[in-house]
């Protein structure tokens, strides 16, 4: 090998290292967020309540936001838009679903948490949001969302707000079971 | 002034010239090809930096259009001239075309004239792989350009092309805008090993990398960042390219995908990717302002340090483009400080300039002209880069024209005015006979006052919370507007009498000596001007030649 095609050897190589370092970053990222439980990715998956000791002396503030998103005529209410729990204590809240189209349709709740730093405190048992939804045309649906917010959540967080934004589904068997696959990250 | 007579420093190296004289005639007999495919087929340097840099003029002239477009609107408030929707497109296209198809080319065009001239080497050492990557360029850019008049428009998403506006929301021709990005990226890349291989390989013997003018070193480590993150950018826009014509979700929150991913990504290749557009200048100016100063550079090591040091940290800053997007504060903390951090090593290379300067027998030539007015206004756009950097201020900022007056104070009368100093100062290098100093003197004040009138009311409207990207704003801008649409059209029309100095100088004007500049003491001013389009076949000893 001449020097000059040793070198250009090296530099595809980095650049080889480059381009599987940007295929990486995807799953990382999930990872990364996982962890840090940024971006609300970890509020998408079910957690155990943590017995022990509810903190009464301590109130926080839970907010509930939704929205819907372009492209399915849903409308997505939280009954209970505020409330006051004790850290440690679990709680059920219902909200309600309803399709006004005029077409059946599958749609799907995907959470936020914010702050972030309070992401990983909150322990949901039970939520809509865990899997996709199918509604008939004009069809109303309630649904539970049990939570809890952990003894350990940090002692500057007072409210925490959780936003569900409603996205449409496709409407096959295999689209929805490759939504389950790249919710396995998450989920 | 006059052109200076040739100095001393030539004849001490006429032997080297010599030996490319008859290299010379070595091409008459067997490389040279007439008609029109010599252009297409040729393996030259010298040929395509001329090609490179010639279309990276055009390329800055239609992207100028563009923005004219945009300053005729702004003008004054209210719709007058075009719709929103073309608004949009003009303002994405200027970007992309100025980013990919005027500065980096014309970076790439001066590295494939300057970079073997200066380290004593006949060619790129790959010459074919050279010609293939500049005409992957016309044709990446013809079909960008083309995606304006296909159904839906062209981009309208901004030059950053944020998902899902460039997914979801964007009109159907953005698949062709991501081969377009691809085929200047791959172009970008292969540039990029060419470099990296002729300057670790083709120095003459004697030039140890230390010895390198700035020029080379700073297009060495650009070439390394070039290496780094185009792949970062070719991922990017392969994953929208999946989001939108094959179902996946990278992006689409609504599939498991996360908005905030793209950003990341595409900052984590767009932060260095600013530095690839200024790392050269840095080095343009570096050779400059010695020459005319009549001294040695001061401080050769800080200045290589300090670049490789820019280097790395622009690898740690992406987010600073992301504080307003919620990040924790932890991570706003860490890219605060990181920015802030660049600015050590570039005071550093600001402050070489001074000192360089300091107690010089300074002449202000056009070239000269242009790199002074590089540090003065540079320095500008690095200090509103540093008010962006504090990100508490930062959220008063985002998103306002006080950001669009930092990055083109960096990238206006930053790289484009390096660019053009390195055009006046090697014209006559590359054509045998001096600019017109005159019209020169000309084009460089009309374009100081030009830009200076265009970009510094916007940090004034920034701060007043003027947002980037619309086609109509309040009326409290208008001022503020009109001055900026003046000195726009001033800056853009005196570009004419640029074109018009080059293309007097490429027929003909004051014959250049070998060394054209009185201090200019690098390599390249050893061999004849107009320099033979074979030079140093055999490889000149640099074994007792004095470096800087």
């Amino acid at each position: 090998m001449t020097p000059v095609q040793r070198t250009v050897t090296k530099t595809l190589f980095a650049l080889m290292m480059m381009v599987g370092f940007t295929i990486a970053l995807v799953p990382l990222y999930d990872v990364f967020c996982n962890i840090t439980g940024l971006n609300g990715k970890s509020a998408s998956q079910p957690r155990a309540i943590v017995s022990g000791e509810i903190d009464e002396s301590r109130y926080v503030t839970v907010q509930f936001i939704t929205r819907t998103g372009s492209g399915l005529p849903w409308r997505l209410t939280a009954l209970d838009r505020q409330v006051r729990v004790h850290p440690g204590q679990a709680y059920e809240v219902r909200f309600a679903f309803v399709n006004h189209g005029k077409t059946a349709s599958r749609g799907r709740a995907v959470p936020s948490v914010s702050p972030s730093e309070a992401s990983l405190h909150l322990r949901k048992i039970t939520c809509f949001c865990f899997q996709e939804q199918r509604l008939e045309a004009g069809e109303r649906l309630e649904l539970p969302l049990m939570f809890q917010l952990a003894r350990d959540l940090p002692e500057n967080v007072h409210s925490v707000t959780l936003a569900y934004t409603l996205y449409p589904a496709a409407d096959d068997q295999l689209s929805s079971s490759v939504i389950a696959l790249t919710q396995g990250g998450g989920a | 002034m006059a052109p200076q007579s040739p100095p001393k420093a030539t004849l001490e190296h006429s032997q080297s010239a010599s030996g490319s004289a008859t290299a010379d005639g070595f091409q008459e007999e067997h490389h040279y090809r007439s008609g029109p495919l010599r252009w297409l087929l040729t393996t030259n340097h010298k040929e395509i930096g001329s090609l490179y840099l010639i279309f990276s003029l055009a390329m800055f002239m239609i992207g100028g259009a563009m923005a004219l477009v945009i300053r005729l609107e702004l003008f004054q408030p209210g719709l007058q001239m075009i719709q929103p929707e073309f608004f949009n497109q003009m303002t994405t296209m200027h970007g992309l075309i100025m980013v990919f198809g005027a500065v980096m080319p014309g970076f790439v065009g001066l590295a494939n004239w300057m970079i073997p001239l200066q380290i004593g080497a006949p060619d790129m050492a790959l010459p074919r792989l050279n010609n293939f990557s500049f005409w992957l360029l016309p044709i990446a850019f013809t079909l960008l350009l083309s995606t304006l008049l296909m159904p839906g428009g062209g981009p309208n998403f901004g030059w950053t092309f944020y998902a899902p506006l460039s997914t979801t929301y964007a009109p159907p021709s953005t698949t062709f805008f991501i081969f377009a990005l691809h085929m200047a990226g791959i172009s970008s890349i292969l540039g990029a090993i060419n470099i990296i291989a002729t300057i670790l390989n083709l120095r003459a013997p004697g030039m140890r990398l230390m010895d390198m003018t700035l020029f080379v070193w700073t297009w060495l480590i650009t070439a390394f960042l070039l290496i780094a993150v185009m792949p970062v950018l070719a991922g990017v826009i392969t994953m929208m390219l999946l989001d939108i014509n094959f179902g996946t979700s990278f992006f689409n929150a609504a599939g498991g995908g996360d908005p905030v991913l793209f950003q990341h990504l595409f900052w984590f290749f767009g932060h260095p990717e600013v530095y690839i557009m200024i790392l050269p200048a840095f080095g343009i100016v570096s050779v400059i302002i010695p020459t005319f100063a009549r001294k040695r550079l001061f401080g050769y090591a800080s200045m290589v340090y300090a670049t490789a040091a820019i280097a790395i940290l622009s690898f740690l800053v992406w987010a600073h483009h992301m504080f307003a997007v919620g990040l924790p504060l932890v991570a706003e903390l860490f890219f605060m400080y990181t920015t802030l951090l660049i600015a050590v090593p570039t005071g550093v290379k600001v402050f070489n300039w001074i000192t360089t300067l300091f107690r010089g027998e300074i002449t202000f030539e056009t070239p000269m002209l242009f790199a002074l007015a590089f540090v003065v206004l540079f320095t500008i756009g690095g200090f509103s880069g540093l008010m962006l950097a504090i990100a508490p201020a930062d959220f008063q900022y985002h998103d306002t024209y006080f950001v669009v007056a930092h990055f083109h104070y960096v990238l206006v009368p930053g790289a484009v005015f390096s660019i053009m100093a390195a055009v006046y100062y090697w014209l006559p290098k590359w054509t045998g006979h001096y600019p017109d100093e005159r019209l020169g003197r000309w084009h460089f004040w009309l374009s100081v006052i030009g830009v200076n009138l265009l970009f510094f009311p916007m940090h004034f409207a920034g701060l007043a919370g003027m947002p980037r990207r619309i086609p109509d704003y309040a009326l409290q801008f208008a001022d503020f507007n009109m001055a900026s649409s003046i000195g726009g059209f001033l800056f853009g029309f005196s570009q004419l009498l640029f074109i018009w100095v080059v293309v007097k100088c490429v027929r003909g004007g004051v014959k250049a000596p070998a060394n054209a500049w009185d201090g200019a003491t690098d390599l390249e001013w050893t061999v004849p001007s107009p320099a033979p389009l074979h030079t140093f076949e055999t490889p000149p000893d640099l074994r007792d030649f004095k470096f800087h």
